[in-house]
């Protein structure tokens, strides 16, 4: 039997897990009295579910529909003029939903702060660039890699990927090495889909190695002439997977025990 | 009307049939003025830009992709493809915010030798960054001169790690190596060859000359508010007349004992800018000096000692079963960090370049983005190119010091 692979998640995982490890936490503290982020959640008020601080940034944890009014606050009240980034983290498989964060700076005071707002698949985030410009590139960017939406945005499209692409490959259900539409996008794009037949799947194989391949493989310990046949006259043996099984286990393969020895 | 077809393929400049006479051009992806692979869509009434539209994505690798299926470690020689004219800083980057997810510091030793490369590094992107710019606003001797300097430069890189290009010549927890015999002497005798040459060469050819005063007077002018907003950092914001660099404000490393200035210009314009990079060049020599004495004050300890995640030193792996032990399982497993999240901003020669890492106490990061300053400078193209003139796109891209590696990711 094969081995079961989650199919919600199909990034790099370790092969070895011990079943009794319990992952530590980075410590997070408190927000401390007197301080500029008190102020800071102070001026948040009731509209941050949860604030802490993890390694020098103020997390703020607000609601996904409440971005666009604290970004005003945490901009013309506390300072913070700059958004450094925006991005997102998928919990899908875990929680059927998308992490959003935003990176602000306080230039005056050099602080920073995060906010984090929770997004369920399907829906959408209203644009923050009206605030912050920056976040016109950067919302693009989310969008391109992982499918949110974003409302009320000046321009929608894709930034890193070309126009026409299928799939968000940050996703976790997104293979690192593409998925079927990319491994023949560009045959579909400049040949057209029934070129795909005469390609063949094993030349978009970037791991594929010819071994009388003159052309593209050098050899190692001794040198040929470029494009000269070198298979002596010996036929490339494509590789075949029997259907059958190659040890027949059914019949008196092996017997079984009527009683413990 | 256009009807395409395969012998009359679509001819992209539509608009120029249309009334108000505007024509889109394709500013590259192939022109050598696009350092790499910008693609600049504009749309020009006669020689005004009406409308500019960056399109990017040439070089996409997707390499926060590759973050999240590679080990911590691995990934560290990836980061040199991000800014590859100045590949340490992202090595550090990387190896900080790493770091501060363990809560490990590098010894001493590592600290004074990581601050030496990334203000080396800083040299040598900023020369760079002076022979590009005079290249594409048409000075083609500046570029020679720079290139020379910046060859000495990749020579020391060389004798320290192997490599010109991609250095990868930080590790998490510290450096790989000690500084070879004589290094620190190399290291001085270039810090006053490039001091000379700035005064004599650069300076001299550039800074009172008058067609590069012409050229670069304001134009691409983006007032302290613009740069804020458009998420513009390092130079370009300290050339809109806002005092903030990381060095100074978030000292990381040994830049809160160092003695530097801060740089600020308040033209706002391309020629603020240059000589923003100019005077950067000399602070960083000014550095560079300071830690010279600083070196041999130090333990030959290089890499931090925290045996959950970092390999002990060879001697000990060689000598000692529990070091190997570690050393084994850190190498086939990888080092498993503690649940959290973290965002770490050092200030790269171009900007603010950080890396917000999202781990799940797995030895594969859950999420890494990589905050690259180059992308937001490219981002900025489209407000500041409209109502310019062609001739001068070429001068504000130079200016944004935009590298790709680091725009597509």
């Amino acid at each position: 039997m094969r081995k079961y692979v989650p199919k919600d998640n199909v990034q790099g995982k370790s092969y070895y897990t011990d079943r009794f490890w319990v992952a530590p936490r980075v410590p997070r503290s408190e927000v401390e009295e007197g301080s500029h982020f008190a102020d800071v959640v102070k001026a948040l008020g009731k509209k941050a579910k949860e604030s802490y601080i993890e390694i020098d940034t103020l997390v703020v944890h607000i609601d996904a529909k409440k971005n666009l009014e604290i970004m005003t606050i945490l901009k013309e009240k506390c300072g913070y003029t700059q958004c450094s980034e925006q991005s997102a983290v998928d919990y899908l498989a875990q929680d059927g939903e998308f992490e959003l964060f935003y990176q602000l700076l306080n230039i005056a005071e050099a602080k920073r702060v995060r906010v984090v707002c929770r997004l369920k698949k399907g829906e959408a985030i209203e644009s923050i660039t009206s605030l912050y410009k920056s976040a016109n590139f950067a919302e693009r960017e989310m969008y391109d890699m992982f499918g949110i939406y974003v409302n009320n945005h000046p321009f929608l499209k894709r930034i890193l990927m070309p126009d026409d692409w299928e799939g968000y490959p940050l996703l976790k259900t997104y293979p690192l090495h593409g998925d079927e539409f990319a491994s023949w996008y560009e045959v579909d794009k400049i040949f057209g889909k029934e070129y795909r037949d005469v390609i063949g799947p094993e030349n978009r194989d970037p791991a594929r190695i010819d071994r009388y391949d003159t052309k593209r493989f050098s050899r190692v310990g001794y040198e040929v002439p470029f494009g000269a046949d070198i298979s002596e006259g010996e036929k490339e043996q494509a590789i075949e997977y029997s259907s059958e099984l190659l040890v027949d286990y059914n019949k008196n393969a092996g017997k079984q025990l009527d009683e413990r020895k | 009307m256009q009807q395409p077809n395969k012998l009359t393929p679509f001819f992209e400049n539509l608009n120029f049939e249309r009334d108000d006479n505007t024509m889109v051009i394709n500013f590259g992806p192939q022109h050598p003025s696009a350092h790499g692979q910008l693609r600049l869509v504009l749309e020009l009434d006669g020689e005004q830009v009406v409308k500019a539209y960056p399109d990017i994505g040439y070089l996409h690798r997707g390499i926060e992709k590759m973050a999240e299926n590679m080990t911590y470690n691995e990934f560290l020689p990836t980061t040199d493809r991000l800014d590859y004219i100045a590949s340490t800083s992202n090595n550090y980057a990387y190896a900080l915010a790493v770091e501060k997810l363990l809560g490990i510091e590098a010894p001493r030793r590592a600290q004074v030798i990581r601050t030496m490369l990334l203000e080396l590094n800083r040299i040598i992107s900023h020369l760079f960054f002076i022979a590009t710019h005079a290249l594409d606003v048409g000075a083609m001797s500046v570029f020679l001169y720079a290139f020379r300097e910046r060859e000495y430069a990749m020579d020391l890189m060389e004798d320290y790690c192997g490599a010109r290009l991609t250095h990868s010549a930080v590790r998490i927890g510290g450096v790989p190596l000690d500084l070879p015999a004589g290094w620190i002497e190399k290291l001085s005798s270039f810090c006053s060859k490039v001091e000379y040459e700035l005064e004599h060469t650069y300076n001299a050819l550039l800074q009172e000359n008058r067609i590069w005063k012409m050229r670069l007077e304001d134009v691409g002018v983006i007032s302290a508010e613009d740069a804020l907003s458009w998420g513009c950092t390092g130079p370009m914001l300290r050339g809109s007349g806002i005092n903030w660099d990381i060095r100074k404000e978030e000292p990381y490393e040994l830049y809160g004992e160092l003695d530097f200035d801060i740089p600020v210009s308040d033209r706002c314009d391309s020629y603020g800018r240059y000589r923003l990079y100019m005077e950067e060049m000399t602070q960083s020599i000014r550095i560079l000096r300071q830690l010279m004495p600083m070196y041999s004050k130090t333990e030959p300890q290089l890499m931090a000692h925290a045996p959950e995640y970092i390999s002990a030193p060879k001697e000990e792996i060689m000598t000692q079963n529990y070091a190997l032990m570690q050393h084994f399982v850190l190498v086939t497993q990888g080092m498993r960090p503690p649940k959290g999240e973290v965002y770490v901003p050092t200030e790269s020669p171009k900007g603010e370049l950080g890396f917000y890492i999202k781990s799940e106490g797995e030895p594969y990061a859950y999420r890494l983005k990589c905050r690259a300053p180059s992308f937001f400078h490219t981002g900025l193209l489209q407000e500041i190119l409209v109502g310019t003139y062609i001739a001068d796109v070429v001068t504000i891209i130079g200016s944004t010091n935009i590298v790709f590696g680091e725009v597509d990711r």
